[in-house]
């Protein structure tokens, strides 16, 4: 079976400079100049697990993503890793979009691509981190979709299982292509970029669509297509006083066990072993 | 007209997830800043439920809407979700609240596409404004900023928040009127989906969101030996040990159940003490709410040690062996 698969990507400030994004007190924007825009960690796994897949049963990968048109950068890298195409969604009617807007836009990206065996997201973005466009992206496919898949084999030419994360343990599952799956860090190691990937890219096509190009309703778009709408940002105030305990290692051992007891923490002592055991005869 | 909150209350495993709890008792909060008439309700699906609408009507739920069946004993997305959109679209509520657990992270934004309505995801806090909208407070870059996001025009306002960001209440004497749901023709068979099992972890000692005292270590812990000196310093105080994203990457950790921060768990400990953190948002953003904060790192000029009560510039391994030394 040759695949088609999808991968959909997002371009965010690398998230190792966050300590350094700050709100700017004059225009109350965010400011993150100077922080380089790269592929959201987790959905190089998702552009690794559709190469192996490709690796295996053949096909072709796609790589999406919906930005501003500077993305072009961050679509090569996906190409340079092995993906055979890229699409740009690019439109100032897409901005502003929330999770329902964008998932919706990326659908119809993919409509347009035409057909699907799988698609593949990261599980969340860096920067919003909301988690949720991967499994809105399967409703407006109206595939089945799971997602934080850890683990992934192909069972049979048309399904596959998958075990998704779920509280201090996991689910495992079955799920029929067409279907998206939005993959979490642990699903495998995403490879580096080769100096031949980089040439080989070079020759490979990226396809820039804007509203015109996509079968769209546009109420469903940008700003005017999302429910949610942003109010006051700020950054929250977490100082503390930051009394700095000094001398040697016991002393400062000393001083913590002080702090925790006067924090009302239980602290174990040699000598209550003892009075526990005398107080059992 | 009657203004309903709801809070879908995951039951898994015979287990019903703590964070249900949390959430009842924020939404009564909420229901208090309402005019008129409100109604605070549970949303459970699941087989055996046992006594579990009791403990949700303990925590304030005045409504329990409960589709038992069988079929719904593990959880699955193509069932769940379409029952819990009907419901909606049947009783209209102003507000829903979801567990951004594993599994509430794939419901909530689910049921809201297929309502066309819109999700504050991780949350951390919420009220209601002068126009008695939700607002909901939600990190961003890590937890560095906070945005507030409004759901002002389609209903219901929908917004997940992750265990342990809100405190529980205490429980009260309160009965609950139970609607069923009608699921008698559900089938989990035939769907392109099948859940197949859910594997539990035993979790060795406390459980984090349980210790009263956390020893957390980050990457400056330097090895999987310091990490388990933490292991052991912790077992000593009854408390947990927990730690950074790079010490889960590392395999000092056992995963990611002991991870504390924005893609981990979210604590609020008697004391926190922590041991090579260099104070990175993601982090912060997960133990920030604890007590007593104090930092050992050899590096003076680390972040944490900002947002810290207090903080010694020191070998974290000498500190460690002799708090070991002189506890146990």
């Amino acid at each position: 079976m040759a695949l088609k698969i999808v991968v959909c990507i997002k371009p965010v400030p690398d998230p190792d400079y966050y300590d350094k994004v700050s709100i700017d007190p004059v225009t109350k924007r965010i400011t993150r100049e100077g922080i380089p825009t790269i592929i959201n960690p987790v959905d190089k796994n998702g552009i690794e697990a559709a190469l192996k897949l490709k690796a295996q049963y053949g096909g072709k990968v796609t790589v999406i993503t919906m930005a501003p048109p500077n993305a072009t950068e961050n679509l090569k890298e996906a190409l340079a890793m092995g993906a055979d195409e890229a699409v740009l969604l690019s439109d100032r009617a897409f901005g502003g979009a929330d999770t329902l807007a964008t998932s919706y836009t990326l659908a119809k990206g993919i409509e347009k691509i035409g057909g699907f065996d799988i698609v593949f997201c990261g599980t969340e973005s860096a920067d919003g981190a909301t988690a949720q466009v991967s499994s809105q992206l399967g409703e407006w496919l109206g595939v089945p979709h799971l997602w934080s898949v850890f683990n992934m084999e192909a069972s049979s030419e048309q399904c596959l299982r998958v075990k998704t994360k779920a509280e201090n343990g996991f689910m495992e599952w079955d799920i029929k292509l067409p279907c998206l799956l939005g993959v979490s860090r642990e699903l495998n190691k995403p490879r580096f970029i080769s100096a031949m990937g980089i040439i080989k890219a070079k020759n490979k096509p990226i396809s820039i669509w804007g509203k015109s190009d996509l079968d769209v309703e546009d109420e469903r778009l940008g700003l005017t297509g999302s429910p949610t709408k942003a109010g006051a940002i700020f950054t929250p105030d977490l100082k503390r006083k930051g009394e700095m305990l000094t001398g040697s290692a016991e002393e400062i051992a000393d001083a913590i066990i002080e702090k925790l007891r006067a924090a009302g923490v239980n602290i174990p002592t040699q000598g209550d072993a003892c009075s526990i055991e005398g107080g059992a005869q | 007209m009657k203004k309903r909150i709801w809070v879908f209350a995951e039951y898994v495993n015979c287990t019903l997830d703590r964070v249900a709890l949390e959430l009842l008792t924020k939404a009564k909060e909420l229901a208090s800043g309402l005019t008129g008439e409100t109604e605070v309700a549970a949303v459970l699906l699941g087989s055996r439920i046992g006594s579990t609408c009791k403990t949700l009507a303990e925590y304030g739920a005045e409504k329990i809407y409960l589709a038992e069946s069988d079929e719904l004993s593990l959880y699955n997305p193509m069932l769940y979700a379409p029952i819990i959109a009907e419901l909606v679209q049947k009783e209209d509520p102003d507000i829903f609240l979801f567990g951004a657990t594993a599994i509430g992270s794939e419901l909530g934004p689910t049921v809201a596409a297929q309502l066309k309505t819109g999700v504050a995801a991780h949350c951390v806090d919420m009220r209601i404004d002068e126009n008695e909208h939700l607002v909901a407070s939600v990190p961003s870059f890590g937890g560095k900023i906070l945005g507030e996001i409004l759901c002002p025009d389609t209903r219901p306002q929908m917004a997940s928040v992750k265990p342990g960001i809100f405190v529980q209440g205490e429980p009260e004497e309160g009965e609950a009127e139970i609607i069923r749901v009608d699921v008698s023709g559900i089938k989990a068979d035939n769907l392109p989906l099948k859940a197949l099992s859910l594997e539990k972890k035993e979790i060795e000692g406390v459980p984090l969101d349980k210790a009263e005292v956390v020893f957390c270590g980050g990457y400056g812990l330097g090895c999987k030996d310091c990490w388990e000196k933490l292991e052991k310093l912790a077992a000593i105080f009854g408390g947990a040990a927990a730690c950074t994203r790079p010490v889960v990457d590392e395999g000092w950790a056992p995963g990611e159940h002991v991870m504390v921060g924005t893609s981990g768990k979210s604590i609020r400990p008697k004391a926190y003490v922590g041991f090579g953190i260099s104070g990175a948002t993601h982090h912060i953003c997960g133990m920030k709410d604890s007590g007593l904060v104090i930092n050992v790192n050899k590096d003076e000029k680390a972040a944490v040690f900002e947002v810290s009560d207090a903080g010694a510039v020191a070998d974290l391994n000498k500190v460690l062996d002799q708090l070991i030394l002189k506890l146990n």
